[in-house]
């Protein structure tokens, strides 16, 4: 069976293609620019890649029979006149897109809808592919959107989506800084999600306010989609009524720091994270790269190791850069050094495919 | 009519040739510009058409000061380059 995955790096996209178990870079498209992250939508087939060319701003290619074309990257509406708005650091907010941080499909039901979160914390909505886009007023105008703040970022932005395999009307978002965000009226109207969770970088009047929460990435079960799972800033928390509500799973070794997490797509107890020395630090704990895996909901956790590098690594894996894949079986991670690990058994052997790729922004299967 | 020459650099994502435009502005001689080619305004413009960034434009050697609205002054016989800041990297 061929396998594709989609690696995103700061200096090109790189096509890994598996077959038997061998996995190798068969192709690099936008070789020297960053590309970001990328989408594919399997409902039409075609792939989306973000590019941020810095000087030139945040970019979005669609791919076609014979390569890619850009097409519209989202575009905030003109800033009205009158209207002053400081981001957290007393700078005027621009109202530009400074990063493409979120592509999701709509639901099957709505061929042509895409979602893309960005950062300053707009959620914009495609109804046609990608040919155009428009910014959701009703989130960007929501009073409490201000209230959002950067993390890991100067400004704050939607790096989740999620949209309900029941209902595409239904759709959650996660905010970087400043929780979870629901709506069942594809946008018309937002409530805030995520009691229960704990932000212990605040002050402790907003320590369980759902606004505070750094959730680095929310992720859902495809056949239970009253489960999430949250990689937050400063732990992993889980939710079995579609984000309403939290707990915290504590405890876990060697950290619960960390950027990434998955989800089996049938099995809601089943999910990985990678864990990293917290918050300060930011490595992995003694050099030694590992995932860990919970298959009973978070009441204990495997330590995965076989094939990962368990001295002198200092690989970061961030939030968009491990996927799994329909099966439930594949899984695939990189790093912020250019290392790039697959696996075929649920995470309890790893494969390396490289260690030497550009900074590895985001993974994902074709 | 003014020239407008663009950075080599923007060329390997969009073409911007070399052209002369009639305008008495920065913004009108961009807007002239990018009428005609439209998919580079997002190259040297923001989403509230402010210059981008790490973008730069000198105008008879010397960096324009309105990067917001782009009032700058242009006459006829002025040469606009179009500029990668060395602040963006």
């Amino acid at each position: 069976m061929n396998v594709t995955v989609l690696v995103s790096t700061r200096k090109g996209l790189f096509r890994l293609a598996g077959k038997n178990g061998n996995w190798a870079i068969e192709q690099v498209d936008f070789l020297g620019d960053n590309v970001t992250l990328t989408l594919t939508d399997h409902r039409s087939g075609r792939h989306y890649a973000a590019l941020d060319h810095g000087h030139f701003g945040v970019k979005l290619h669609r791919s076609t029979t014979t390569g890619w074309e850009e097409v519209a990257a989202p575009a905030y509406p003109p800033k009205p006149a009158g209207v002053e708005e400081n981001d957290m650091w007393g700078r005027p907010l621009a109202w530009s897109t400074a990063r493409i941080w979120a592509l999701q499909a709509g639901g099957a039901d709505e061929p042509g809808v895409i979602w893309c979160g960005t950062l300053p914390g707009g959620l914009f909505r495609s109804t046609d592919h990608g040919d155009s886009w428009e910014i959701v007023r009703s989130l960007w105008d929501h009073p409490k959107r201000k209230q959002w703040m950067g993390g890991g970022a100067d400004l704050p932005g939607i790096h989740s989506i999620l949209v309900d395999p029941r209902n595409s009307k239904r759709v959650w978002v996660a905010v970087s800084t400043g929780g979870i965000w629901f709506t069942e009226d594809s946008g018309a109207s937002w409530s805030q999600r995520g009691d229960g969770m704990r932000a212990e970088y605040a002050p402790p009047e907003l320590t369980h306010d759902p606004i505070a929460q750094d959730v680095h990435c929310l992720a859902q079960c495809l056949a239970a989609p009253e489960r999430m799972w949250v990689q937050h800033h400063n732990g992993i928390f889980v939710s079995s009524d579609e984000g309403a509500t939290f707990n915290e799973i504590a405890g876990v070794e060697p950290s619960t720091f960390g950027f990434a997490v998955v989800v089996h797509p049938r099995e809601p107890d089943t999910a990985w994270f990678v864990p990293e020395t917290k918050d300060e630090k930011r490595i992995p704990r003694d050099g030694r790269v590992v995932v860990t895996r919970t298959r009973d909901g978070g009441k204990s956790f495997d330590i995965l190791t076989n094939g990962l590098p368990q001295r002198d690594a200092y690989d970061i894996v961030y939030r968009h850069a491990m996927a799994i894949d329909a099966s439930g079986n594949r899984l695939a991670f990189g790093s912020t050094t250019g290392g790039l690990w697959v696996s075929e058994d649920q995470g309890d052997s790893w494969s390396g495919v490289t260690h030497t790729l550009p900074p590895i922004h985001a993974v994902r299967f074709a | 009519m003014a020239k407008v020459v663009f950075t080599k650099n923007i060329q390997r994502h969009v073409v911007c040739p070399e052209t002369e435009v009639p305008g008495s502005s920065v913004r009108e001689i961009l807007d002239n510009v990018f009428t005609a080619n439209p998919q580079a305004r997002s190259y040297v413009l923001d989403d509230q058409a402010a210059l981008r960034r790490h973008m730069t434009i000198f105008v008879d050697g010397r960096a324009i000061r309105d990067r917001q609205r782009l009032s700058d002054s242009i006459t006829s016989t002025s040469t606009v380059y179009v500029f990668q800041a060395l602040s963006g990297g």
